[in-house]
């Protein structure tokens, strides 16, 4: 007999075969022009369970541009390991040929002629036409939202989530966890939780006073699909209150809890459980971790760390699935569940090409009239660009040089700091910047633009922790994010050294002196943490800066040297 | 609104305590080992501790201890000027070892549980917790 881990290996080749096949169409479709919506979504339906996984789409309604990272560093166990391969490396690594739909999709390079040749990416009406497909193949399909959606553009935050509640209950998901969602503050959360009409799960969301479950977030909800009793445990992000200003909500504390998710699998096995799916907002490292630790998990759909991954990951036997961000990718599982055991999986990340995939028109209009009482606010040109305007990368990208320039010139700063976020679509060169487009990288519901004085000493204090949350070598001790981005100062970051020891060579670039540990300097930043920051919101402050502008033209930026990647 | 000094100090308030990182285990924690055990060697297995692996509040810790069969587990942060925690002693009635509670940390440092089992033997488990500024999730 086969055991449980040559199946898992059998069909993992099976499924690489799957993407190889796909990869290979696309690139003779390219070359004719014609990538079509079949070839998109073509699928040998297999065994008796779809899961359908979408996550960190950050409020993007809409088609958008998205480049995918080209510096990602891994650390530790996970140097070099996928998602830390990016650009040519990571097409290399998975038979994706230069100039391809996979090579515009899934990696760096390139970036702006690709998205001229295949255009913008996502588009909640397309991932619909996605999800409607998978049903049409399976009705039963589960469809699972791995959070981060009510959170990133000029509507949401102006409905404070509402116009995403709204257009994601049109398409029906099952299940959904949280991270950003809980910035609109905890009534908000609980006002809008308690009229959803699916499960909001999150093992590892506690009451902060009594260290217990809360009691609005279940850890797990059960489905009964293609005859087989699937478990699916909600993980929702676990340094919230951390990364995220936690005085927004203070009724609740988070973590990994691991041994509490292992007390949840041993629970729901206990309970007849055939499948257990983990619905994560961990990232991608902390999944992988997670998975070696707590047994009896199926599959992971991993979200967070805004990874696409043509292949899921395996660790002893879990999948471990990323599904990347922005509307820009739906993944579809289907897995064979024999006598309470995986026997088999296939898998395909779904790219959703938006002039290759047709809107389905019911949830165009139910997304257009979201938008419509704000349709002159979002429209509004501020100006152009010149340049790929994007964020997505360890260190910086040319929307944060923007944010960091007009948080110096409009504030009056010498240093400038902008969170390391994931989230942020990308304009390419030519490109007007609307409101919206300004709003889809800026908005948040801690958005204003402090001005403060900071000692040398204190700014290394700030990069040296922010950089153990990215490269300490235990992914249990990391947050997930980017490297703040500084504006007006260089810097050396060596990842492999221990925390207080990887920056070095701190510099003034405006006059080319070392940073003095003891001396001040005016910082202007934003997306603080800290309760009553004070300052005009960030969104005015860049359009006030682009409009002086009129048309954007981002230097290339090498102030920061990394070693050890 | 511009800042002054003293709001930008306080500001920075919570991230003032990771300016030493990370906190050595003092030679205080080494002592009040040396004491409970009276310097017998120390297990790995026999008793479990739970801490966060990231402090959502440096001040207010929460950690919980489990020894089937202890007398008595001691509870030290090493890193703290104090690293004296707690000592929970278990009677013959008790019916389960296990106790938890909330410390406050003065930045990353081990958190130490030293437990005291049934046969006389002790037995070590620690866990890093790390204190962070945060602020910068993706």
């Amino acid at each position: 007999m086969i055991s449980r881990r040559d199946f898992l290996q059998v069909s993992m080749a099976a499924s690489a075969l799957v993407g190889a096949s796909g990869f290979g169409n696309w690139s003779r479709l390219a070359a004719q022009q014609a990538l079509t919506q079949d070839q998109l979504l073509q699928f040998d339906t297999f065994g008796n369970v779809s899961l359908i996984h979408v996550t960190d789409i950050h409020a993007q309604l809409k088609p958008i541009y998205f480049r995918e990272p080209s510096v990602n560093i891994g650390v530790g166990g996970n140097r070099g390991a996928v998602p830390h391969v990016t650009g040519a490396d990571f097409r290399k690594l998975y038979g994706i040929d230069d100039g391809s739909p996979s090579h515009y999709a899934l990696s760096s390079g390139d970036f702006s002629s690709l998205a001229q040749a295949y255009g913008r990416v996502g588009g909640l009406d397309r991932v619909a036409t996605v999800v409607n497909a998978i049903r049409a193949d399976r009705p039963d399909a589960l469809l699972l939202d791995g959070g981060d959606t009510w959170h990133g553009s000029y509507t949401c935050y102006h409905t404070e989530g509402q116009d995403m509640v709204n257009v994601m209950n049109g398409l029906k998901p099952d299940a959904m966890t949280f991270h950003w969602e809980f910035t609109l503050g905890s009534e908000r959360v609980a006002e809008i939780v308690e009229g959803l009409p699916f499960a909001a799960l999150g093992q590892n969301i506690f009451d902060a006073e009594w260290d217990e479950p809360a009691e609005l977030f279940p850890p797990y909800k059960f489905f009964e699909r293609g005859g087989v009793k699937i478990a699916v445990i909600g993980q929702a992000f676990p340094y919230m209150p951390i990364a995220n200003p936690g005085w927004m909500f203070p009724e609740y504390s988070f973590g990994i809890r691991d041994e509490n998710m292992q007390a949840m699998v041993d629970e729901v096995r206990a309970q007849g459980a055939e499948c257990v799916v983990c619905l994560s907002h961990n990232g991608f490292d902390v999944d992988k971790s997670m998975a070696s630790k707590v047994t009896g998990i199926d599959v992971i759909l991993s979200g967070h760390t805004h990874d696409a991954l043509p292949e899921p990951v395996l660790v002893g036997d879990t999948i471990v699935v990323a599904s990347g961000s922005n509307g820009k990718f739906v993944s579809r599982v289907d897995l064979d569940i024999q006598n309470g055991r995986m026997m088999g999986f296939r898998h395909k990340l779904i790219p959703i090409f938006s002039d290759a995939i047709t809107p389905d028109p019911e949830m165009t209009a139910l997304i257009d009239e979201q938008r419509a009482p704000y349709k002159a606010e979002l429209e509004e040109v501020i100006g152009q660009t010149d340049s790929l305007l994007y964020r997505r990368g360890n260190f910086n990208g040319t929307w944060d040089d923007l944010i960091c320039d007009a948080l110096m010139s409009e504030r009056e700063a010498d240093i400038a700091m902008s969170p390391g976020v994931r989230w942020g679509p990308s304009l390419i060169p030519g490109d007007d910047i609307t409101r919206e487009d300004l709003w889809n990288v800026t908005s948040m519901s801690y958005g204003k633009a402090y001005r403060s004085e900071m000692t040398g000493e204190f700014i290394k204090v700030i990069l040296e922790d922010v950089a153990d949350n990215i490269f300490n070598p235990d992914p249990y001790y990391q947050q997930g994010g980017d490297m703040v981005r500084i504006g007006g100062m260089g810097y050396r970051i060596d990842v492999r050294k221990p925390q207080g020891e990887r920056i070095t060579d701190m510099t003034l670039l405006k006059t080319g002196e070392a940073i003095d540990p003891a001396k001040n300097y005016v910082v202007a930043g934003w997306a603080s943490v800290n309760e009553g920051t004070e300052g005009p919101q960030i969104w005015d402050v860049v359009e006030a800066h682009i409009k002086k502008l009129g048309t954007v033209t981002v230097q290339p930026n090498d102030s920061v040297t990394v070693v050890g990647a | 609104m511009d800042f002054t000094r003293r709001e930008t100090l306080a500001l920075g308030g919570a991230a003032a305590l990771t300016f030493v990182l990370p906190f050595r285990a003092s030679a205080a924690a080494d002592d009040a080992i040396a004491e409970f055990t009276g310097g017998a060697a120390l297990a790995d297995a026999g008793v479990e501790l739970t801490a966060p692996e990231i402090a959502e509040n440096g001040n207010t810790v929460p950690i919980a201890v489990s020894a089937p069969g202890a007398t008595a587990v001691m509870v030290l942060a090493a890193g703290n000027p104090t690293p004296g925690v707690a000592t929970f002693n278990f009677g013959p009635l008790a019916a389960s070892q296990t106790a938890s509670t909330r410390m406050r940390l003065a930045g990353t440092q081990d958190v130490i549980a030293i437990a005291k089992l049934a046969d006389g033997s002790f037995a070590r488990s620690a866990k890093t917790v790390k204190v962070t500024i945060g602020g910068c999730g993706g």
